[in-house]
């Protein structure tokens, strides 16, 4: 029952009924989605693409209306931030923006100041930069507002580089911009850049992302830290409830109708209590930990890569694991699903696709594309969409 | 509403030239007055779809409105421009734009915009444009010209006129990776290059400490060195008297180990100060690389501080901080902490220090830091 639930869930919403993918790891923010998508990779399908990109990046591409948005940086200090725009079908770039970084651009060698994904409601997109400039701009690629959150506060950075991608909830933006010496979380007003909320956050890096409960104005925002799990409103950011246990400061939780599956002593499921104001934990098993990227959703499943490139594949309303394998990794990116495919990339550039059988996992395809990819994939129905370090793909079947 | 605004305004446009107009002059003001914590977005908001509407012609006056932006407003108005040049490229008032970029009058990022206009346009004009950049102020369009004589050394048909041309490329870099890059292969070449007289690092200091920085506490008490008794000779840690002592550093880059000094510690803070000579009151950027938690002060005021404890290794010009010298003697404080780590990669205590002007150059102390 409580399966048949969770898919009319996703079926129902009605970010699902089209093919658009708005925000990191897909617009459910769960690395899954209903739409198929494709089963082989072919690189010579005539619907196959590959641009060249200005500056590397770890962002994903989001999807909107047709259009690819995505995020480069580049320059002897990375301090040039590129916003790009191409087109869905062909590759061609539509529009591109280039602004200066007025935030700390120093990182970590594997990482870069354009990691964190974009984010839409179809009306807008924003882009944030580990320098924790954030620029919010219309679909045609029209400057909308601005902010710099750490040229507002100084030592709001991270040395080696931060990573999380914003949100978008009731027409608020969420910025997590945590790090050990100046650490929040900020809800911007998505109309004008103004600042309606700020809470004071957990001091420590963070490169995980937040994600959304719920739907409508229901919707609520789990922030993680390694201190825990804290469930906000997007509108105020009042605490509702938060989890204490610790969990995981680099692979993201995953949502999943009510349940979120936290990255905490393995892997934990949490879910609202009736009346919004406590949690209650659904299960946890320690054997379910992610490694660097973070679980996805199929159906009534979850998928989690391991930091030994085991991938398992188990049930959501309790736990229990069908199956495990091992695939190619390393992986730093996170993977993504369909009802039937589960599909990601290594950090050398090897794609594979794994169908999802009730029993077991089976890899039914590979692609090479030789270069370092250290992003995740954005699906649709046409094929799959993957940034490496110096090219955008679209591989179709 | 705004369409309609946008229509009239191009209308107007048609009828006077830009620089006589009030109305763009407020408009491009609303971009140049933004300021932190998102004031004035509403006004840019408004003003933005108009400036983004001018003529290729009201390029000059918003380069020159960047010299009057913020890092904030620099952006708002280079998106303004490039939308500009994006849609109409035929009329590009290029000699302008090259005559606002030779003036090295104009702020630095304001003359790179002006570059990247030609790069994007013109890139022809503008590649022929780059040796000129050699002595530039502006450190973004040096380092162009550097790139290119380092890349002209690179396909050098043989070992001496590389080595020629790296040395020009050293003599001239002010960006931290070309003067490693040339160093790297003059070094390979068997000449031997004073980095630390090059790039101004700091060597010679005076060190006190270990004091307590239990749970990384003692980044934010205020023990003696820092509490107006900065120039005391002796000051008290939890285990008895502590003194000032002379440390040296005779690293190539400049690290000053404070390990070497006091052992392999944790969850401890020192103090090193030093006395900076200047030749004159000038404005500065003091220039810090730490992996731990820091603290500056420059002639008794705090000029920044950093609670961040071994995220990334220790790099020079890790920070950059703006400042002033005084004429004559200048006292530079740092505080520099351990926190309670201890994976290999956490024992590290230590920093490295120089001042430069703001175009990067090194400037040295003129008298003896050491009393």
């Amino acid at each position: 029952m409580k399966n048949g639930f969770l898919f009319l869930t996703s079926l129902l919403s009605p970010l699902v009924l089209n093919a658009d993918w708005l925000q990191f790891r897909g617009s459910l923010g769960n690395g899954g989605t209903s739409v198929s998508s494709i089963t082989q990779f072919s690189e010579e399908n005539k619907n196959s693409w590959k641009a060249e990109l200005p500056g590397r990046g770890l962002s994903s591409p989001i999807l909107v209306d047709g259009k690819i948005f995505l995020t480069a940086s580049s320059g002897p200090k990375q301090e040039t931030l590129h916003i790009l725009c191409f087109s869905q079908n062909e590759g061609d770039l539509i529009w591109a923006r280039k602004f200066k970084a007025t935030g700390r651009t120093i990182c970590h060698e594997k990482t870069c100041v354009a990691a964190p994904t974009m984010v839409s409601d179809k009306k807008v997109v924003v882009a944030q930069f580990s320098s924790n400039d954030i620029f919010c701009l219309d679909l045609d690629g029209d400057l909308l507002w601005l902010r710099g959150l750490t040229y507002d506060f100084p030592n709001a950075a991270n040395g080696l580089g931060m990573s999380s991608s914003p949100l978008i909830s009731t027409g608020v933006l969420i910025a997590q911009v945590e790090n050990d010496a100046d650490s929040f979380t900020t809800g911007i007003d998505l109309k004008n850049g103004e600042e309606l909320w700020r809470n004071i956050r957990p001091k420590g890096a963070n490169w995980t992302s937040p994600v959304l409960l719920g739907t409508g104005k229901d919707q609520k925002v789990a922030l993680q830290s390694t201190k825990g799990i804290s469930l906000i409103n997007p509108t105020t950011g009042r605490e509702l409830w938060n989890y204490q246990d610790g969990a995981s400061s680099i692979p993201s939780s995953t949502p999943v109708g009510d349940i979120l599956l936290v990255p905490s002593n393995g892997l934990t499921a949490l879910k609202t209590r009736t009346g919004g104001n406590s949690h209650t934990q659904v299960w946890q098993d320690n054997k379910l930990g992610p490694g660097t990227g973070s679980p996805a959703i199929s159906g009534d499943r979850f998928l989690v890569i391991n930091k030994a490139n085991v991938l398992t594949c188990a049930k959501i309303d309790n736990g229990e694991i069908l199956w495990r394998m091992r695939i190619k990794g390393p992986a730093s990116g996170s993977p993504v699903a369909t009802r039937s495919h589960l599909y990601f990339f290594n950090e050398d550039g090897l794609g594979q696709i794994i169908k999802l059988e009730h029993d077991e996992g089976k890899v039914v395809a590979t692609i090479d594309l030789q270069e370092t990819i250290l992003s995740t994939p954005a699906l649709a129905k046409d094929g799959l969409y993957i940034r490496s370090d110096n090219h955008l793909w679209k591989i179709s079947q | 509403m705004i369409k309609l605004i946008s229509i009239s305004c191009c209308l107007f446009w048609v009828k006077l030239p830009v620089h006589s107009s009030p109305t763009s002059t407020n408009l491009i003001q609303s971009l140049v007055a933004i300021k932190s914590h998102g004031e004035g977005n509403r006004e840019a908001m408004k003003a933005w779809p108009l400036v983004s509407d001018f003529p290729p012609s009201a390029i000059p006056q918003l380069l020159d409105a960047m010299n009057r932006a913020n890092n904030l407003g620099d952006n708002w108005i280079r998106a303004a421009i490039e939308k500009i040049y994006s849609q109409n490229t035929t009329q590009l008032p290029v000699e302008k734009i090259i005559i606002f970029l030779q003036d090295h009058s104009n702020e630095a990022d304001a003359r790179d915009m002006a570059f990247q206009i030609l790069e994007s346009e013109l890139p022809s004009k503008a590649n022929l444009l780059i040796p000129s950049f050699i002595d530039d102020p502006a450190p973004v369009l040096r380092q162009k010209a550097v790139k290119s004589i380092l890349n002209k050394a690179k396909n050098s048909s043989t070992k001496p006129k590389a080595n020629k041309l790296y040395k020009i490329a050293l003599m001239k870099a002010r960006e931290v990776e070309q003067i490693k890059e040339a160093t790297r292969e003059l070094e390979a070449a068997g000449e031997k290059i004073n980095l630390i007289q090059l790039m101004g690092l700091v060597t010679d200091w005076q060190l006190i400490g270990p004091f307590d920085n239990s749970e990384r506490m003692g980044f934010s008490l205020q023990y003696g060195p820092e509490n107006g008794k900065g120039l005391s000779e002796h000051h008290k840690n939890k285990d008895g008297v502590v003194k000032w002592e002379k440390f040296s550093t005779q690293d190539e880059l400049g690290l000053v180990d404070i390990n070497k000094q006091y052992g392999e510690l944790k969850e401890v803070c020192a103090y090193a100060k030093t006395t900076f000579h200047s030749e004159s009151a000038q404005s500065a950027h003091f220039r810090i690389g730490s992996k731990n938690a820091w603290k500056m002060w420059v002639n008794g005021e705090l000029l920044f501080s950093r609670d961040e404890y071994h995220r990334g290794k220790t790099r020079i010009d890790q920070f950059i901080i703006e400042g002033k010298l005084l004429d004559g003697k200048n006292e530079i404080l740092l505080k520099v902490c351990q926190n309670e780590q201890t994976q290999s990669w956490t024992k590290q205590w230590e920093f490295n220090f120089r001042i430069t002007d703001r175009t990067g150059s090194a400037i040295h102390s003129t008298g003896l830091t050491i009393k």
